[in-house]
């Protein structure tokens, strides 16, 4: 579904992204895990087009995407979670829900799929007035994900999910995100808590210095020495 | 007391008209964080478009109503053409520009217009044909003519509609998705520049009906009205929080009444020694308070240094 070709990411004269090679199958969860600096939040803003890439080719469906203005993503089936969750703080949960389903015009169907994302994350629900700006971490991460869902995607780009929330809110979030792609959804999972990733997906990429340096499926990663001492903290 | 009332009316008058010239301020810069100083030779281009075509229609035997929609209709839509090329020529190409760079552009871009406008219309004065019905209304000993309740009306009438589109309709949410977060709007599928593009053909429109008022009001349109009237314009839009809409109309409608008021009694208060047609200052004064004291403006929320 997704076929990216040496990509290149440069921040000025420094490659952040040094030619990676990857793919994700129709409904399949990826994880992309790595450390912080290696290249994986670059990786997916060059993906969702919100960084020009300095080279290589991503194709999606068949179709090459890395020439596409950011606005153009979202009608093709892609959307992505961004690193901070970037809700809209001054909107209330209901208009961040509704500029989701922005690209899209079918009255039923945008109720039918915030009645959904209420049912995945019923905390949402319950606040559903309020803005976006006062709620926790955790209520943040789900209602951009809930909002990435809106648009009714092919293929969801998540980028750190689990950053800089409590355990228990990560165990919800996690539970979620398994559930949708249960649903049959193709997941991209950018995440540094490894070990988290890897359980829940089906094949895995490291990524160290912009480099992929590493393969498998999940679970051998999971397995691999190498891994658990690097990522996994033992 | 009467000339108390005669300068409140008088006030809200003028407030209306500042109010609508600030909500183009304000958005533009709740948008794309750059304060379009050439707005202001906007509102000029509308006065200056409304008034040659009521002058060409003058002896034409229409009902005046319909001389004047056709001169509003005329004024908007050159105005609109000419919001979107300053956009579109001037500013766009600088979008990834260090912001003083659209900044002193904008200011070229005033200058540039003022100086066609002083080709195409001339550097007189042009009045503005007496064909509006001048009937005054009492109101508590001070006088209220129909064409100041007119402007308080449909400026009241063209602010609601703004803040309906802006907070009911998907254009609008748009609107406010990309002044909070560009790059996570277009995520959303929102096409920026097309936002960017209506924002400045929204705010012409309303700089060419206030122009229509300013020059109607005044009975008088030259090429150089539009520079102090945006600078007053601006003022209001800082005192009420630059890039807040709300704070746009109470800003410009608070600036009026202080103007007013100003002029009404500055005889009095300075001994005689400056007359009412010193009122400019109060604008600037109130500039200068607001940028020492509440930066934020009245209702604004406090921004970093941004441009």
């Amino acid at each position: 579904m997704l076929e990216v070709t040496g990509l290149r990411v440069a921040y000025g004269g420094i490659q952040a992204v040094r030619g990676i090679t990857f793919h994700v199958n129709q409904g399949e969860m990826v994880a992309l895990i790595g450390a912080n600096g290696a290249g994986k939040t670059s990786t997916l803003k060059a993906l969702a087009r919100l960084l020009n890439a300095a080279g290589g080719s991503v194709r999606y469906c068949g179709k090459e995407i890395s020439r596409l203005e950011p606005h153009q993503l979202i009608s093709e089936g892609i959307a992505l979670v961004p690193e901070g969750r970037g809700v809209f703080p001054r909107m209330s949960i209901v208009e961040n829900l509704l500029m989701g389903a922005y690209s899209r015009h079918d009255k039923d169907g945008i109720a039918a799929d915030s009645a959904h994302v209420f049912s995945l994350f019923p905390r949402l629900k319950e606040r559903s007035q309020q803005l976006a700006g006062t709620l926790s971490g955790g209520e943040q991460q789900m209602l951009a994900i809930g909002r990435a869902l809106m648009s009714r995607p092919k293929l969801l780009l998540l980028d750190e999910p689990s950053m800089g929330l409590a355990p228990l809110m990560v165990q919800k979030i996690f539970e979620v995100i398994r559930t949708v792609a249960d649903e049959g959804m193709t997941v991209l999972l950018v995440e540094q808590n490894a070990k988290l990733a890897l359980e829940v997906s089906q094949r895995g990429y490291v990524m160290e210095s912009g480099e992929i340096t590493l393969t498998d499926e999940a679970a051998k990663l999971l397995a691999n020495p190498k891994v658990r001492e690097a990522y996994l903290g033992e | 007391m009467d000339i108390f009332i005669q300068q409140i009316i008088n006030g809200l008058v003028l407030g209306s008209i500042y109010a609508l010239v600030a909500l183009g301020y304000t958005m533009v810069y709740g948008i794309m964080g750059l304060i379009n100083f050439a707005h202001g030779e906007v509102v000029m281009i509308g006065a200056m478009v409304a008034l040659m075509v009521i002058k060409l229609l003058v002896n034409s035997g229409l009902p005046v109503f319909i001389i004047i929609l056709i001169a509003l209709a005329a004024a908007v839509a050159v105005c609109m053409a000419v919001g979107y090329s300053i956009e579109r020529i001037a500013y766009r190409p600088l979008r990834r520009a260090p912001k003083l760079a659209p900044l002193i552009t904008a200011i070229g871009v005033s200058i540039i217009l003022q100086n066609l406008a002083m080709l195409v219309w001339g550097r007189n004065y042009h009045a503005f044909p007496p064909i509006l019905p001048t009937s005054e209304h009492d109101i508590f000993g001070a006088t209220i003519t129909s064409l100041q309740v007119a402007i308080v009306l449909i400026a009241a009438l063209m602010m609601t509609g703004l803040i309906i589109l802006i907070h009911r309709t998907r254009l609008g949410r748009a609107m406010r998705a990309t002044s909070e977060n560009p790059p996570i709007a277009q995520l959303m599928g929102v096409n920026i520049n097309q936002i960017i593009s209506f924002t400045f053909v929204i705010g012409s429109a309303l700089a060419a009906v206030a122009g229509l008022m300013v020059s109607a009001n005044y009975s008088i349109a030259h090429y150089y009205m539009g520079f102090m009237l945006g600078l007053k314009a601006f003022t209001a839009a800082v005192l009420g929080g630059i890039g807040n809409i709300a704070g746009a109309v109470l800003g410009g409608i608070l600036l009026g009444l202080i103007e007013s008021l100003g002029a009404g009694y500055i005889g009095d208060l300075t001994g005689g020694f400056l007359g009412s047609h010193y009122q400019d200052i109060f604008a600037f004064f109130v500039l200068i308070g607001v940028l020492i004291f509440r930066p934020s403006g009245l209702i604004g929320e406090k921004v970093s240094e941004r441009a």
